[in-house]
């Protein structure tokens, strides 16, 4: 806050029992002043009369401040205001980290004789609790002083010390020994609570004595009396085999964990579950199966579990292989009542079981029927929070691909309301495109015309962009799409002229000769154009119809005339479009081809533009019909259903409905690799043929109905060349390609946070080399629908 | 599961810091503060780095973190980070950066007990408020030489089919509120055709009832839920309309779907429909529903808006209030969106107050008591300044909201609240309905 003197003052709340002010003067330097025992310091009476520093100083002296540190350069602190800096009470630590740390020493050691149940002392902890995260580890100065309280026989003072033990063991594993016994003997107490405590406390230390001395403990903690406790007990184990699977391995504690599933309480069956998973998660030679008896008695204890534990059950199931279909509809309908629980991770996660099991259940329309029960529920979840919303949508898409008749809603639900989040908007734009078709296309396009409309500029592009991949996707409908795209073009707001502009010409693409009628009107738009897909797109226009289009050589120039400055995918298409206008009109062509070829060729260092220059080179000057040919043959259709997932990862996103890895939409392990991959078990039961994945997988058309895949193995200079028509196919599919990675890249390279990390500065673990994974701005639009 | 839970302030000051998992380090803090506080462009509320997942909820002013290493179920995430949010509110009355900092000992507490190794435990506040409680409430469970009598009681509860509700509560007058909470949205086009219109409904229950009572609950003589019997009537044809009509006057009502609190016996609902439970102390949140057939909404607008030139938008908006004249609502408000470069506006209104509000783009007019049956108009000239760049005006929809008390959009009425209790004691019911807007949008 200025005083209007250059001075901006900051001052900070320590604790109850005294001020620490800091001035910051005009030199970029501080004075820092500690001020005991004044309880109140009026914000308004500092700002009022102490506006000059010197006067200030001056009082803070005579009221008995210190100073602590002067002239300390404050370029580790923004300059914040004083009304920020009287809540931030974390400045402190730093200011009087020795002094602060003796008076709790003195608070804790020697509370004075009034100290009535140990009051003074549960203050200081709490104040050390506090301080925790707030200060810099200065706290772990304390720590023989906490194991000395750990003693005392206070349910409260205990608590605290052991949140200090798990915050700090790390850092100081010798002293942390020394609360070893205290734990010790606390899981031998009569009050289960304090147990309970104990053994998880004890288990969260990553320090090898601790971990060591889990284990006997735990087997007799694991038969406890107290259902508490043993619930604890059982993720105690999971806890114990992440530090060290080794110790569990050799020991019989997963056997004993196995023998849980046993017990009369509902809680401890589920977190041995639980626990059982985790660890299953992490080994790749432990299996886990459940038969059907067991798999029936588990489903039988989730009316009695609570929330959490339901879900947990529920996600044990997947589990379960069945080796029957009736056994695995009967299973589904016991599990469907979940559906209508208030907790979204059990409806997801029950969509989840009965999608698995539906696998396995022969009778189709029994499947058909479970299936229609997933879409309310899941549409319910479009009223809660927006994040859950998002969750909800995302796995939309998943259940759309997988069980298309699960979704036969009204389209309208997934319009999008005005406020929602951009996240939710985008997810439920893609949505509508998938479920859009011939009968609902004028609704469709109506909401899509209003979106273009909106303030979010990536959001409208997507708009615009769904709009021309709906003309694609359904024929009958072309003609409503492109008057709706001409429509919004016609506004002349630049971004989405650009984006009409690059989906009109895969509209040329798909339907020739049939809407050639409104070239005149996309290319009167070509000065708003400075994008490089768009300007790709409209010389890749100008280029295939440069026999319509008068004056085709002028627009070519213009944009020939800045050549060298393009970049990579505007130089290639300037370089193909030259080539066709030759073809189509040599006498006009003929003044500006040797040109071009002659950059490409000799001036260029790209060499995906060297070697396309050479190629055509070498095909007109060897023969011209054959060039026309290669050239201007027919092109390899697109569709607009690229975007479906590939059979093995929808199949294993179908098993892992609601995990994060459905926000992606990608295979698991590219986004988290460490996962553990989930396939559908073989069983008599299991319904879908294999062979159809195999097929699938190996079909030739892969690298054309996925364009997005060829993202990744593309690198400049691995375009094959092999015949001419390929070549051809190949660098318009190249040329596609580019334009789509720059596209959708571009949003992360551009931004500037996500730029560093992808260097080096925020490594998480440094083994692997950093990804980002940003749904919206997915990497190569494999996961993002509309790119 | 969760590897961590991180709290933060908005100036990304990390208040709360609690890993569940040795994975779980510190200096997460900090590239979570780069990566999502200090950039200005997070348009999602997960973000993967590397093997690391931040799951963030922002609520008054501060952040919730979730970190998970793995492909974690994210429905438990963000359930827990909201349920951790409510608990915040229980105890804390409001969860923000002050709450935070005054209760440091007790969050962390919580969090202690409410996971275990990052998989959510009980959350249930009234049994968890039997052992944590704030320090000025002393308690006998504070101390470690408490009764064992009352240590497995908490223990069993925490544990137990009825996690939810403490077995011992006494309650000289035995009273339950039930509240019927409507949310009706709308999303009409210019052309005034409905493009959606849906019911989103809350019962809220406040139960101060001794005992374990057990509850069953009626609506409608006859419910509807969700598709699947639609296809009975399907070859009723055309009598179909008329058949609706009938029904929806005979007290019945459609349901698309409905959930429940975790105290309903789902396995019930799905067999005949009846809605028994045994509630959880104090207020909670029974049932939500959603209806989308014969939803009655409430007000009717008519919005005329004409941009004449480059200078002046002329609008003319009548709303009609579509219920019974025994009913009013109250505090409506009606947003209509000016362009941004609006210069001065003229209104005039039948009834109500207009005031035209810059900062926010739009007209707003109020109308504190609007009785059923009528019909207000409000016209006014916005007069624009003209601009060098001059953009289309995005139109944003005009929106309204109100409350109306004893209506329902969905038409749900509640038949009966059913309590037996063992020492069989006469309790006092009450019903309430209410419709609020939830989205009420209308596009010109």
């Amino acid at each position: 806050m200025s005083s209007g003197h250059g001075d901006a003052k900051l001052f900070a709340r320590v604790s109850s029992m005294c001020y620490v002010i800091i001035l910051f003067l005009d030199s970029g330097t501080s004075t820092v002043f500690h001020l005991p025992g004044l309880n109140h310091l009026p914000l308004a009476l500092t700002r009022e009369l102490f506006g000059t520093t010197p006067y200030l100083k001056k009082w803070l002296l005579k009221r008995g401040g210190t100073i602590l540190d002067q002239n300390h350069a404050h370029n580790r602190y923004p300059l914040v205001t004083a009304d920020d800096c009287s809540k931030c009470f974390g400045l402190h630590a730093y200011i009087d980290e020795q002094g602060k740390v003796a008076e709790l020493r003195q608070e804790l050691t020697n509370p004075g004789k009034k100290d009535k149940n140990h009051a003074a002392k549960k203050n200081a902890l709490k104040k050390i609790v506090a301080n925790m995260t707030m200060s810099n580890n200065d706290m772990v100065a304390l720590f023989p002083d906490i194991i000395a309280c750990m003693q005392i026989p206070v349910l409260e003072i205990k608590k605290m010390c052991f949140l200090y033990l798990q915050h700090y063991a790390r850092l100081k594993p010798d002293i942390a020994l020394r609360a070893l016994p205290v734990l010790q003997e606390d899981m031998q107490d009569s009050n289960p609570l304090i147990r309970a405590l104990a053994l998880r406390t004890l288990s969260y230390i990553h320090v090898r004595e601790f971990v060591e001395g889990t284990i006997e403990p735990l087997k007799r903690l694991m038969v406890d009396q107290d259902p508490y406790v043993r619930k604890t007990a059982a993720f105690t184990v999971a806890k114990v085999y992440d530090h060290d699977k080794r110790l569990i391995e050799v020991s019989d504690l997963i056997d004993r964990l196995n023998r849980m599933l046993k017990d009369d309480n509902p809680t401890v069956v589920a977190s041995a579950l639980a626990s059982l998973q985790d660890i299953w998660e992490r080994n790749e030679n432990i299996k886990l199966t459940i038969d059907y008896a067991s798999a029936s008695k588990i489903v039988s204890i989730l009316p009695d579990c609570n929330e959490w534990s339901q879900t947990y059950v529920l996600e044990a199931l997947t589990s379960y292989v069945p080796q029957d279909s009736g056994e695995a509809l009967l299973l589904a309908e016991r599990i469907a009542s979940r559906l209508a629980h208030s907790n979204s991770a059990v409806v997801l996660t029950c969509i989840r079981v009965m999608m698995y099991l539906m696998n396995y259940i022969s009778d189709q329309r029994k499947v058909e029927e479970l299936s229609r029960k997933l879409s309310p529920p899941l549409i319910t979840l479009l009223s809660k929070p927006p994040e859950i919303q998002y969750l909800a949508l995302r796995n939309a898409i998943l259940i759309l691909q997988q069980r298309p008749e699960a979704l036969q809603n009204d389209i309208r639900v997934f319009f999008c309301k005005y406020n929602d989040p951009i996240y939710v908007k985008v997810t439920k734009l893609e949505l509508i495109f998938m479920l859009a078709n011939k009968s609902n296309i004028a609704v469709v396009l109506n909401e899509l015309r209003e979106y273009a409309t909106e303030i979010d500029v990536q959001f409208v592009r997507k708009a615009v962009r769904a709009i021309g991949k709906l003309a694609i996707k359904i024929e009958s409908a072309a003609r409503q799409c492109i008057d709706t795209l001409l429509e919004l073009v016609n506004a002349k707001i630049p971004y989405i002229v650009q984006e009409a502009t690059v989906v009109i010409k895969n509209i040329f693409r798909k339907y020739p000769n049939q809407y050639e009628s409104i070239i005149s009107t996309v290319i009167g738009q070509i000065d708003e154009l400075d994008e490089p897909e768009a300007k790709a797109a409209i010389i890749w226009i100008i280029g295939e119809y440069a026999d319509r289009i008068d004056n085709a050589d002028a627009l070519l120039q213009d944009y020939l005339s800045t050549f060298h400055e393009e970049p990579i995918e505007v130089q290639l298409a300037l370089l193909t479009a030259t080539v066709k206008l030759f073809l189509h009109r040599p006498t006009k062509g003929s003044s500006i081809v040797p040109g071009v070829l002659k950059w490409c060729t000799e001036e260029t260092d790209d060499p995906d533009l060297r070697d396309r220059g050479f190629m055509y080179w070498r095909l007109l000057s060897t023969d011209p019909v054959t060039a026309k040919k290669v050239v201007m043959g027919p092109k390899p259709p697109i569709t607009a259903e690229s975007e479906k997932l590939d059979p093995v990862t929808l199949e294993e996103l179908c098993l892992g409905i609601g995990t994060l890895a459905t926000i992606y939409l990608k295979p698991v392990q590219q986004v988290f690799r460490a996962a553990r991959p989930r396939r559908l078990q073989d069983s008599p039961a299991l319904q879908r043929k294999k062979e159809d994945l195999n097929r699938a997988l190996g079909s030739p058309g892969m690298n054309l109905a996925y364009p997005s895949l060829m993202n990744a193995v593309t690198t400049p200079g691995g375009t094959p060349v092999a015949g001419h028509q390929s070549a051809i196919e190949a660098a318009d599919e190249y040329f596609k390609n580019l334009s789509l990675s720059d596209n959708s890249g571009g949003d992360i390279l551009t931004s500037p946070t996500a730029g560093g990390v992808a260097g080096n500065a925020y490594v998480v673990s440094q083994s692997a080399p950093q990804q980002i994974y940003h749904p919206q701005a997915g990497v190569a639009g494999n996961g993002d629908l509309l790119l | 599961m969760l590897s961590g839970i991180l709290l933060f302030n908005q100036k990304g000051e990390n208040l709360i810091f609690r890993a569940f998992r040795p994975d779980c380090r510190p200096r997460l803090a900090d590239i979570f503060r780069i990566q999502v506080i200090s950039n200005a462009q997070v348009r999602s509320p997960i973000l993967t780095l590397g093997s690391t997942t931040f799951s963030h909820v922002k609520h008054e002013n501060i952040y919730i973190v979730a970190i998970t290493k793995s492909n974690a179920n994210a429905g438990i995430i963000f359930e827990f980070l909201f349920r951790f949010i409510a608990l915040g509110k229980q105890y804390f009355g409001k969860f923000d950066e002050d709450a935070v900092k005054n209760n440091f000992v007790l969050i962390y507490e919580l969090l202690d007990e409410i996971l275990d190794f990052g998989y959510p435990q009980n959350t249930d506040v009234d049994v968890l408020k039997m052992y944590i409680t704030p320090d000025n409430i002393s308690s006998a469970i504070r101390s470690v030489s408490a009764p064992s009598s009352d240590t497995s009681k908490i223990t069993m509860q925490a544990t137990g089919a009825q996690s939810w509700r403490r077995g011992d509560i006494k309650y000289r007058k035995n009273e339950a509120f039930v509240d019927v909470i409507e949310d009706v949205n709308l999303l009409m086009s210019a052309t005034g055709t409905v493009l959606r219109a849906d019911v989103t409904g809350q019962i809220m229950m406040r139960a101060y009832l001794t005992g374990t009572p057990e509850c069953k609950f009626g609506l409608n003589d006859q419910l509807v839920v969700g598709q699947v019997q639609q296809g009975i009537e399907g070859p009723m044809g055309n009598y179909d309309g008329g058949r609706k009509a009938t029904r929806a006057a005979a007290g019945s009502v459609t349901l698309e779907d409905c959930q429940f609190h975790q105290c309903v016996q789902l396995g019930k609902f799905e067999s005949d429909r009846t809605i028994s439970f045994v509630p959880p102390d104090g207020e909670f949140e029974l049932m939500r529903y959603r209806a989308v057939e014969n939803v009655n909404l409430p007000f009717k607008v008519h919005a005329i808006v004409r941009e004449v030139g480059t200078t002046k938008v002329e609008y003319s908006i009548a709303v009609k209030a579509n219920y019974g004249s025994k009913l009013f609502a109250t505090n409506v408000v009606v947003r209509i969106p000016t362009p941004l470069n609006t210069a001065s506006i003229t209104e005039r209104t039948t009834q109500g107050k207009a005031k035209y509000e810059p900062e926010n783009n739009c007209i707003v007019w109020k109308i504190a008591r609007f009785v059923g049956g009528s019909e207000f108009v409000l016209s006014a000239e916005a007069q624009l300044t003209s601009m060098t760049n001059q953009k289309a005006w995005s139109r944003p929809p005009l929106n309204m909201t109100f409350s109306l008390l004893m209506f329902t959009s969905s038409g749900l009425l509640v038949r009966y609240l059913k309590i037996f209790e063992k020492t069989n004691y006469s309790s006092v019911k009450w019903v309430r309905y209410m419709t609020k807007a939830g989205s009420y949008e209308i596009r010109f």
